[in-house]
């Protein structure tokens, strides 16, 4: 620690490393503003058409659209049914929690691949046709373990003494969920919420084998690659990018200050 | 202010409660009743089962047998909510998301109560701490927080308040000032207080009475300097301050007076303050009430005496010096002195006899578990 | 966000559980139930397709009910190879994510201890590829290493790279792409567990006369170990079954074909469901033991 190098070398490293991380995001941000009609491979001069016109380019559009609607439904389930399991898994003692440990984990520990033609086999028996709503389906069932795993863990830091001090306090077993558990393990439940939908949003393998011929943005991007990716993707790749950043920033700075402030 | 706590507080009564956990029963046999009004001490070392027995008057445990009965009605069933009572938790559980006042106004909102934050406000201006009303419960000292616990409680003019070890994470100049605020606070709202600790000082400081509790049994109970004065057991004896308990065969019953042998020195108690009068017993007397000579003093039958021992060990505890001395044949003895005159009075390695009245000595119920006098 | 997901091994539950399994029953059911209906029988149905022999009807993509094992000595025999490439890719990416990522994990967790605003900046940066398609940053990836890009051709100019040779369509390019990928799901887990290191028990390894690498290799490394676990298994297991960086239209040439790839042309093209379940069923089988081996011999059994 006392020679400089040895000072210096981390903190150097580690900013490589994460410029190294940025390039490829970079690229597609510059790109966006690629004049270009389809393949958006080679630089040909500055406009900010693709950023105006999103649509021009309908197909990108509508897989956007579609990749925002399934992920806002399969994140408003998943949250709810993986809340549930880990209040329970948290709070409660019952038989069968292995087991039940041991269900949630595997969706976890499976390749997509084999999730994904799993359920396309099952849906292909059952004759059932794929489109939108089989995505929600496979979208809901590889989301709701990481769902479970981070609301569990704010279950852990909740001190029962709470709510044995609500239901002390005259509150009824509802009242003491809605008032105080509730309330509680909401910073949690908003992170497992925002986990699902980045997963769900992202989501390319799940979806190619349940998407049918309905498409998402992922989906889009994929069969585009052969011919070229059209440069209103990279807009709407960056937008997202940019939106979520700046929800990552402010939800972890307000966090970060609010730790300090109590260190005090 | 105190109109606002005119309902007096009720009385409590346990009849037979057994708790069976699995592997361990928590709770033996407790019979226990606590008349409205009072200051009652549950006083035991920590796994003695009386935070059990707390958490069931709460309702946050139920019984496995037993009955809990509230101002006389039977509460054994109903659920913590249904309960005129309110708890102080050890580490006070205020609502980390809720501001200080709305803490206190939790209560009075779940009963649907009228002006639930002016309430709420009285109940912190009864604490001092009207100031902080909108503070979160984080911002504050661990005394604040303990009173802010104590105000969420009493605001709901509870017929029984409980409290677990609250004061057990304020350091000690704290812990003696709420000591004080706590007793004036009963005084004040007239509640039956219940309240768990494992400090003997703070239980025979605050509370009218004090029951001691050991392996899920309740050993004595009584008020506080009864308990000191006269202890039943060797596990009172020791648990409320200290004691020099000596084992022997009763060799002398007589109309005032029990006398035991121990190696070869007769050692005697009042009869009316001995729990047995025949076979091997056990007799005890506080260290404050010996004194010790640095030559064998002539006493008479009213005096015990035994030694001589010699001074192993003096430890300097302000207004009194503590002395332990070994006698051989009667294990060390404890001994305090106050600083009046010189101190030590003595010097280490002193040959002395130490003595003491019959009338403060105590004879025990049982024997104690070990056979050294040291105090736990 | 993610890192709240990744590496709780450690946060314990001192709750005093309630026993009602009635409760417990109706918040479990619901979800348990989803998991069975859309996660456990499609197994089955996996397992039930690998098995399909093809119809009479001799239609293409249509097959019958039927118990043929030769399906999977059929994958085996056609498909071996793309197996092994599979786990070696996986087995190469994960080492290199490691290796990259656990000083990035240790500055921020250690380092940066006691600064919360730049630990939340450098975490969000971590996090940062995340927010970009999955797919846009591997193609960005396709376009920087293309032919014609300044790149390949500086390499072929110092003669580096033959000129007749580019680095898009090799086994390079495509470990790249999924070591890249997954950089991010190695050094969260790794950052949560640093994190929660105690720096004065380095300290004391300090005092007792350790040298800092010895320090390192003594008290850090083992006490970061459930990190590093989780962060190989989320890595190494969606590389496993990945055929994205590998596809041809994006990292990946002729010969880099992974599992994922035979899966998806195998559904998507030949439509031989059969074969496709097969080689599914076997990357799964294989995984599970793996997975299972891996927890055990490294003494981290409850990962979630």
């Amino acid at each position: 620690m006392k020679f400089s190098l040895g000072k210096w070398l981390l903190p150097t490293y580690v900013a490589l490393t994460f410029i190294f991380m940025m390039i490829p995001i970079v690229y597609t941000f510059i790109f966006s503003f690629n004049d270009v009609e389809k393949s958006n491979i080679a630089w040909k001069s500055f406009t900010f058409d693709n950023w105006l016109n999103v649509c021009a380019q309908p197909e990108v559009c509508h897989a956007f659209g579609n990749s925002i609607a399934i992920a806002v439904i399969s994140t408003l389930v998943s949250t709810a049914l993986g809340t549930a399991i880990a209040i329970a898994l948290g709070r409660y003692k019952f038989k069968g929690r292995s087991a039940t440990n041991l269900l949630l984990f595997l969706p976890m520990a499976t390749p997509e691949v084999v999730m994904g033609a799993g359920l396309a086999a099952q849906f292909l028996d059952l004759g059932v046709a794929k489109g939108f709503w089989t995505i929600v389906i496979a979208h809901i069932m590889f989301t709701l373990s990481f769902v479970v795993v981070t609301v569990k863990a704010r279950v852990a830091t909740l001190d029962p003494r709470l709510e044995e001090a609500g239901s002390d306090l005259y509150a009824n077993a509802s009242s003491v969920f809605w008032r105080i558990t509730f309330p509680l393990l909401l910073p949690g439940i908003m992170a497992a919420a925002m986990l699902s939908f980045a997963l769900s949003f992202d989501d390319f393998i799940i979806t190619q084998f349940n998407a049918g011929p309905d498409t998402t943005f992922p989906k889009f991007v994929y069969t585009a690659a052969a011919r070229g990716i059209p440069p209103e993707a990279n807009v709407i790749g960056s937008a997202v990018f940019i939106v979520a950043i700046a929800i990552v920033l402010v939800v972890q700075l307000r966090s970060s200050l609010k730790a300090k402030r109590l260190a005090k | 202010m105190a109109e606002q706590f005119v309902a007096r507080g009720q009385d409590l009564e346990l009849v037979g409660i057994r708790k069976e956990f699995p592997g361990f029963t928590a709770i033996e046999n407790l019979d226990l009743k606590i008349p409205a009004g009072e200051f009652f001490a549950l006083l035991g070392p920590s796994g003695c089962g009386k935070t059990t027995t707390l958490r069931i008057i709460a309702g946050l445990e139920e019984p496995t047998v037993g009955k809990v009965l509230i101002g006389g009605k039977d509460v054994t069933d109903t659920k913590p909510h249904q309960r005129p009572v309110n708890t102080v938790f050890q580490s006070y559980a205020l609502f980390p998301h809720m501001s200080v006042l709305e803490n206190v106004a939790f209560g009075l909102r779940q009963r649907k109560i009228e002006e639930p934050l002016p309430k709420a406000t009285k109940a912190l201006e009864l604490v001092e701490l009207e100031h902080l009303a909108n503070r979160k419960p984080q911002q504050l000292s661990g005394g604040q927080q303990q009173r802010v616990a104590l105000a969420r409680a009493l605001v709901n003019r509870p017929a029984l308040l409980l409290l677990d070890e609250p004061l057990g994470a304020l350091d000690l100049k704290l812990r003696r000032q709420m000591q004080v605020e706590l007793k004036a606070i009963q005084m004040e709202v007239g509640l039956t207080f219940l309240h768990v600790t494992h400090d003997q000082e703070e239980a025979m400081d605050m509370a009218d009475t004090v029951a001691v509790m050991n392996h899920g049994q309740i050993e004595q109970m009584g008020a506080p300097e009864a308990l000191y004065d006269r202890p039943k057991t060797a596990f009172v004896a020791r648990f409320l301050g200290q004691s020099n308990i000596f084992v022997g065969d009763v060799v002398e019953n007589t109309e005032h007076t029990i006398a035991i042998n121990v190696n070869g020195q007769r050692i005697a108690a009042p009869k009316l303050r001995s729990e047995k009068h025949e076979g091997k017993i056990a007799i005890g007397v506080r260290p404050e009430k010996a004194t010790f000579h640095e030559t064998k003093p002539q006493l008479g039958s009213e005096h015990n005496l035994v030694g001589p021992g010699e001074i192993i060990d003096i430890r300097f505890t302000g207004v009194s010096n503590q002395y332990l001395i070994d006698v051989p044949g009667f294990g060390d003895i404890t001994v305090f002195a106050q600083n009046v005159g010189k101190s030590p009075v003595v010097e280490l390695g002193a040959q002395v006899y130490v003595s003491w009245k019959v009338e403060h000595s105590f004879g025990l119920s049982d024997l104690p578990a070990k056979a050294d006098n040291d105090e736990i | 966000m993610a890192f709240v997901a990744l590496g709780q091994g450690g946060a314990k539950s001192s709750a005093p559980v309630k026993n009602s399994s009635k409760v417990a029953f109706i918040l479990l059911a619901p979800g348990m139930i989803y998991l069975g209906l859309f996660f456990l029988t499609p197994l089955v149905s996996l397992v039930i397709t690998s098995l399909k022999t093809a119809s009479m009807t001799g239609v293409i993509g249509m097959y019958d009910y039927g118990f043929e094992p030769g399906n999977y000595a059929y994958a085996i025999e056609q498909y071996g190879p793309q197996v092994i490439r599979s786990f070696g890719y996986a087995l190469t990416a994960t080492v290199l994510a490691l290796v990259i990522s656990y000083p990035i994990a240790y500055f921020i967790g250690v380092k940066a201890r006691g600064k919360p605003v730049l630990q939340a900046l450098l975490l969000t940066l971590v996090i940062a590829p995340f927010f970009i398609s999955f797919l846009l940053r591997t193609f960005a990836w396709k376009q920087i290493f293309s032919n014609e890009a300044p790149i390949t051709q500086f390499l072929q100019s110092i003669g580096l790279l033959p000129s007749d040779q580019y680095i898009i369509g090799t086994s390079f390019a495509v470990i790249f792409g999924l070591t890249y990928n997954f950089i991010p799901f190695m050094t969260l887990p790794i950052y949560t567990s640093l994190e929660r290191l105690d720096v004065r028990l380095v300290e004391a390894g300090s005092d007792l006369y350790a040298s800092p690498a010895k320090t390192f290799w003594k008290v850090t490394f083992p006490l970061s170990l459930p990190g590093v676990i989780s962060g190989t298994l989320l890595t190494f297991i969606p590389i496993s079954g990945d055929y994205v960086n590998a596809s041809r239209d994006f990292l990946g040439g002729s010969d880099t074909a992974m599992i994922g790839n035979v899966v998806e042309a195998n559904y998507f093209r030949i439509q031989d469901y059969p074969t496709a379940s097969a080689l599914s069923v076997m990357l799964m089988a294989a995984i599970v033991i793996l997975v299972s081996v891996y927890v055990r011999r490294s003494g981290t059994e409850d990962l979630l």
